[in-house]
């Protein structure tokens, strides 16, 4: 039973994992580029939440709805202000920016909120479930944790393959190029990554603190290098892939903490990735680059 | 209809299109013919809007395009079938044709003329849940052009359509070009078959190295010596 209790668990950070690699692997498909400050929009969405719920006394979903709200329109201004003028510069140059704007954000957030951890307050759920005569005990927030990950796949994979929009940002993904001879304006294409990613991002933020709940300016630093390290994994560019790299990172880690060793977790879990794409380097569902832009 | 003034193109510091003048007029099929490297690929991306021009400017019924992005230049009338068909592998067929007609929102006409695209390529109707990537080289052909009709343009660009067909096929894709243009489209066509090119073109172009170097209608180009030697092997 304490397996299957460190699997669920597991599954839950996976799902979390798996919401922020949506970001890194959405905004990489479209914009080719890694959006190293992703893992702090998750750290502005967690300070906006808190003060939401903690100094104005609001409703949880209207401080969810306030966070992913702040969130996207950072993630967009990011975009516009410090991304857009390097659309035609090196993948280096467009890396180092995004490093800086990382630093930036986590400073600023220091700035304004200070560097001491805060305690994030319940605002989801509190108590769990009991089952077999109470052997097994699941948490409300891991299932709730659980099943948003799950409408997010659902809904986000009904959207780019079903919305005109979502048709578009496929095409881009393919070739921005004959996307523009489409009619398609690749600019706010990228924009609405941009969006849905920090939108997404804002979500994994209240689900993250709400299940460690301390929340300091270099919040996203870990969870961001995991959630990339999950949309690798999964192969970059692909949202069944970061899923399946998300929960298997999120599992991985929980038993490797559970059953060899707290401190080496980290360690492991990124030997399996490094011996994954040492077999399968595009990830495991990642596809061969078949159009190069 | 469509109007290249003075146009000069840079790649960073090399001039690739050294000061071009050439003009579509409305309903008409005018090629541009001209070896590789000429500039032919560089002036449709130009006209598109996908490179700006160094100096020089495109007009589109008077009004200069030369700076308006290339998703408004769609909007605006001129569509097109870019060299080596850039169709988009992962979406269907028909997914493919829609996003042609990504500008517009009349559903009704969209629905139309996707009809009429279907009935000028039937096999396109036959697989039109096939993935773009799966189809033949012909196919997608017909399917870059079904894409590129959807857009309903004033004018077609299309760059080498003849590009690795059949002699069989590229007669039937020459056809059709001729159909399209009976309906109304005005086409500049860019070839390397100038055979083909000259003899479906009321007007032509040579373009050499960045410059054009002879024009004429495309019977009187058929008929020079010049040409001849040059570009329909003896
Ligand atoms: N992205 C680029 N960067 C630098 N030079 C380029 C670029 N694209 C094209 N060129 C150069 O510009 C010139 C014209 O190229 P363009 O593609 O327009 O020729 P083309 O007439 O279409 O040739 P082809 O018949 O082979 O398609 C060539 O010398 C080419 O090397
Ligand atoms: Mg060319």
């Amino acid at each position: 039973m304490t397996f299957l209790t460190y699997l669920i668990s597991g599954l839950a950070l996976g799902s979390v994992y798996a919401i922020i690699a949506l970001g890194y692997t959405m905004v990489y498909g479209i914009a080719k580029m890694l959006n190293f400050a992703h893992g702090d929009i998750i750290m502005a969405g967690g300070y906006v939440a808190f003060y939401a719920f903690s100094k104005f006394g609001l409703p949880s979903y209207l401080c969810i709805i306030l966070s992913i709200a702040v969130s996207t329109i950072i993630g967009v201004i990011i975009e516009r202000l410090a991304y857009k003028p390097l659309r035609q510069a090196s993948s280096l140059s467009v890396l180092i920016t995004a490093i800086g704007v990382s630093y930036f954000l986590q400073n600023a957030a220091q700035l304004m909120f200070g560097s001491d951890t805060k305690i994030f307050p319940a605002m989801l759920t509190e108590g769990s479930l009991k089952m077999f005569n109470g052997q097994l005990t699941i948490s409300y927030l891991t299932i709730i944790t659980i099943v948003t990950c799950i409408i997010i796949m659902v809904g986000l994979t009904a959207f780019i393959n079903k919305t005109k929009i979502g048709k578009a940002m496929r095409a881009c993904a393919e070739d921005k190029g004959a996307a523009q001879l489409m009619g398609i304006n690749v600019d706010t294409t990228i924009s609405v990554t941009f969006a849905i990613g920090s939108g997404l991002a804002a979500i994994a933020a209240v689900l993250l603190c709400s299940t460690y709940p301390s929340l300091s300016p270099t919040l996203g630093s870990m969870p961001g290098i995991k959630a990339f390290t999950a949309a690798v994994f999964g192969g970059i560019g692909s949202i069944p892939g970061a899923l399946l790299g998300g929960m298997l990172l999120g599992v991985i880690e929980n038993l490797t903490k559970a059953y060899i060793s707290t401190q080496l977790s980290d360690a492991i879990v990124f030997t399996v990735l490094i011996i994954v794409l040492l077999i399968k380097p595009t990830g495991l569902l990642g596809k061969k680059e078949n159009v190069k832009v | 209809m469509l109007k290249v003034n003075d146009l000069v193109v840079r790649y960073g510091v090399i001039e690739a299109i050294k000061g071009i003048s050439f003009e579509v007029n409305d309903g008409e099929i005018v090629t541009l013919i001209g070896a590789n490297g000429a500039g032919k690929t560089t002036t449709m991306h130009t006209i598109s809007g996908l490179l700006r021009p160094y100096s020089g400017n495109v007009e589109l019924d008077g009004i200069d395009i030369s700076k308006v992005p290339a998703h408004k230049i769609v909007e605006m009338g001129v569509a097109q079938c870019p060299e080596r068909r850039r169709i988009f592998a992962s979406q269907s067929v028909e997914d493919n044709l829609l996003l042609g007609a990504y500008t517009r929102k009349d559903k009704e006409e969209i629905e139309k003329d996707l009809a009429n695209v279907y009935k000028l390529f039937p096999r396109l109707e036959e697989r039109n849940k096939q993935l773009g990537g799966t189809l033949s080289g012909g196919e997608q052909q017909m399917l870059a052009m079904g894409r590129a009709l959807m857009s309903k343009p004033k004018i077609m660009l299309l760059d080498e359509p003849s590009m690795g067909l059949s002699p069989l096929l590229v007669k039937e894709i020459f056809s059709i070009i001729k159909e399209i243009n009976d309906n109304g489209t005005s086409i500049l066509l860019v070839e390397q078959n100038a055979k083909m090119a000259l003899s479906i073109a009321k007007r032509a172009y040579v373009i050499e190295t960045g410059r054009i170097v002879m024009s004429g209608t495309g019977e009187e180009l058929l008929n020079s010596e010049d040409i001849r030697k040059a570009y329909l092997g003896g």
